[in-house]
């Protein structure tokens, strides 16, 4: 059975005039345990909104989202924050740490809400994601680069089995962001974790042996996110 | 330090978002230490004020004096305050000082003072038979001793002492009237013979001379026979002709004030007989009770002000903070995590309050402590603690966590998807 698999799933929002306008519409997708594929999409093609989707939050209208073999589009909402916080990590475009946190903290924090108290272990990601010195660095304090790397160690910071990646280098340059690449692709590895991976960004998607247009599995017209 | 469970991570949420917010949250803190130690002031100095003032009259049970207001006369002759409503006739004295029921009873005359503090006429009996306070009497310090009732000696209080300067064997010339501005020095000379103990009570600031001495005080008039009679020196004042202020009574059994009562006060039309000192006490603080109403009502107000300044420092922090609730939510952070951060942050704030309240009030007491001894003597006990001590922290808490739950509901709400996530 895929680590996940996404049937008739449908997300629809209310457009300004009061209509409601799809933004998903994928009748079928899966990604085995382990694997890494790259989701190549187009500014409003609904990237964000997948990810959201899989991750538990943003809830479809309909369809089954199996996510480690629970479909959470089923769970209650707090139900679905603990199978986040226990089955996924996720890498945001913005990174989004917490500002007034430090480094270990961000990660640390991250942690506690899948019920893992392990502080050696937060120290031990953001060593291996070459952090070891600025462990109680302010996000401030950091350059983009080391952003990143924090939002890495802390999205494997719960042992996740999937790790979502939105647009990961999106706010890097290119070396920045092909080294996060390449150090988000290790890391996974290394944990056995399924990496998904949405961009636009042709350069990022050539690095992934799986590569997939978001076009081709969702069926709602592009354009539509709100 | 990295948290270790749930309960720790939302501790560090709290504490660095009180750092973040330092400014707010110490505005916040303040207003609410100050409300809190202001409700907890107010209700203590209350008590305490009662009960030094109840304490300072526990050696006298009645006293006994012209027609006119209880609280008047106990407020005269007790806490040396307020005018004399009048004088009574000397037989009078004698009669209650003859009655086998009456334990004490010890002549006061007042109508001079000497550069603002009161000068009283009594007897020894004023120092060797009545207690100031329960097991405690006026005793001179070491070094002096109580007047000779046949001389122009004074026996001065010690705030007196402190605050003029006069010591044993200083000469002074009372002065006409309670007043010092333009009051008119008799001519007698009196030596000061003994400075008293301190005893914390009114009695402090009294200069205490023989009674004699103010029935032969140059210019005063005596009328206790009806008809005006001016002392003349080395000539003996008839007894008829004299008069006193009031007389200070200790009974042998509590029934004496029960039929003194109903006789002077019932079926007698010339006097006044304040029994029990403590009702008078209780009177002047029910006249007093609606300001201590307002004060505590403005308490509560301001505590309530305080609870608005944490729900709008918390409030005013939210937009700014909505990102980070989105994020922890995206972590795996429940709603109501979110929303307990909130909540435990203003009660946070609130305790903070409560803590320096204990210290505001402190400092509230002891300055009222310090103004309600130098008008009156009195000394308030600023190491007796009120129920206000604990139940105004407990208010402020709660208002306080009342005061975050509307900023907790909206960090409760935050939409996940709508904040984090860009257009895509």
């Amino acid at each position: 059975m895929p680590l996940l698999q996404l049937r008739n799933v449908v997300k629809s929002y209310a457009a300004p005039d009061g209509a409601t306008a799809p933004v998903l519409d994928v009748a079928s997708f899966s990604l085995e345990a382990g694997e890494h594929v790259a989701l190549r999409g187009a500014s409003g093609s609904g990237k964000t909104t997948l990810l959201n989707v899989i991750a538990g939050i943003v809830v479809p209208d309909a369809g089954e989202v199996v996510v480690d073999g629970t479909d959470v589009a089923r769970l209650s909402e707090p139900a679905r924050d603990a199978h986040r916080a226990r089955t996924t990590g996720y890498v945001f475009q913005a990174f989004n740490l917490l500002q007034g946190f430090t480094a270990l903290e961000n990660v640390a924090l991250g942690m506690l809400f899948g019920g893992i108290a392990d502080p050696a272990r937060a120290r031990g990601l953001l060593e291996r994601v070459g952090l070891g010195d600025r462990m109680s660095y302010f996000p401030r304090q950091l350059s983009l680069g080391q952003q990143q790397r924090v939002a890495v160690a802390r999205a494997l910071a719960n042992r996740p089995k999937l790790v979502l990646a939105d647009e990961p280098t999106g706010s890097l340059d290119a070396a920045s962001g092909a080294q996060a690449l390449a150090l988000i692709r290790e890391v996974c590895r290394e944990a056995g974790a399924a990496l998904l991976l949405v961009s636009h960004d042709a350069e990022v998607l050539g690095a992934f042996e799986k590569r997939l247009e978001l076009a081709a599995i969702n069926r709602a017209p592009a354009g539509a996110t709100p | 330090m990295i948290p270790r469970s749930l309960a720790g991570g939302l501790f560090l949420i709290v504490r660095r978002s009180l750092a973040q917010h330092a400014l707010s949250t110490a505005v916040a803190a303040l207003a609410s230490a100050l409300a809190c130690g202001l409700v907890i002031a107010v209700f203590a100095v209350r008590q305490q004020a009662h009960d030094a003032f109840a304490g300072s009259a526990s050696g006298v049970d009645a006293v006994l004096g012209a027609r006119g207001s209880h609280l008047q006369l106990v407020l005269n002759a007790v806490y040396h305050l307020d005018t004399s409503p009048g004088n009574i006739p000397w037989s009078l004295y004698e009669q209650v000082r003859a009655d086998p029921q009456v334990d004490v009873a010890v002549p006061y005359a007042v109508g001079d003072s000497w550069r603002g503090w009161r000068v009283v006429g009594t007897t020894p009996e004023r120092f060797t038979r009545l207690e100031e306070r329960k097991g405690r009497r006026l005793a001179p310090a070491p070094g002096g001793r109580v007047f000779d009732p046949a001389l122009r000696e004074a026996v001065i209080g010690s705030a007196v002492a402190d605050s003029t300067g006069l010591r044993v064997g200083a000469e002074f010339h009372p002065e006409h009237g309670l007043s010092h501005e333009g009051a008119e020095e008799h001519e007698e000379e009196y030596v000061v013979v003994g400075v008293l103990e301190p005893t914390n009570t009114p009695a402090d600031r009294v200069i205490w001379i023989p009674i004699e001495g103010v029935f032969r005080m140059g210019g005063h008039v005596l009328r206790g026979a009806g008809t005006e009679f001016r002392p003349k020196p080395g000539e003996p004042i008839p007894d008829e002709a004299k008069e006193v202020s009031a007389v200070l009574l200790k009974f042998r059994v509590p029934m004496a004030g029960m039929r003194l009562d109903q006789a002077i006060n019932r079926q007698g039309k010339d006097a006044t007989l304040a029994w029990p000192v403590s009702r008078s006490v209780a009177e002047l603080f029910d006249k007093l009770g609606w300001m201590d109403r307002v004060l505590a009502l403005v308490a509560w107000l301001v505590m309530l002000v305080a609870a608005g300044s944490i729900l709008a420092a918390l409030s005013n922090a939210m937009n700014e903070r909505r990102r980070d609730f989105a994020i922890l939510r995206a972590l795996g952070a429940k709603r109501r995590v979110v929303f307990a951060a909130i909540l435990l942050e203003s009660t946070a704030i609130g305790a903070l309050g409560a803590a320096g309240g204990w210290l505001v009030a402190f400092a509230l007491a002891a300055g009222a402590a310090a103004v309600v001894r130098a008008q009156t003597g009195v000394v308030l006990d600023a190491a007796q603690v009120h129920a206000a001590a604990a139940f105004a922290p407990a208010a402020m808490v709660a208002l306080a966590a009342l005061a975050g739950v509307l900023p907790a509901v909206r960090a409760y709400r935050t939409p996940v998807a709508d904040t984090l996530a860009p257009v895509s």
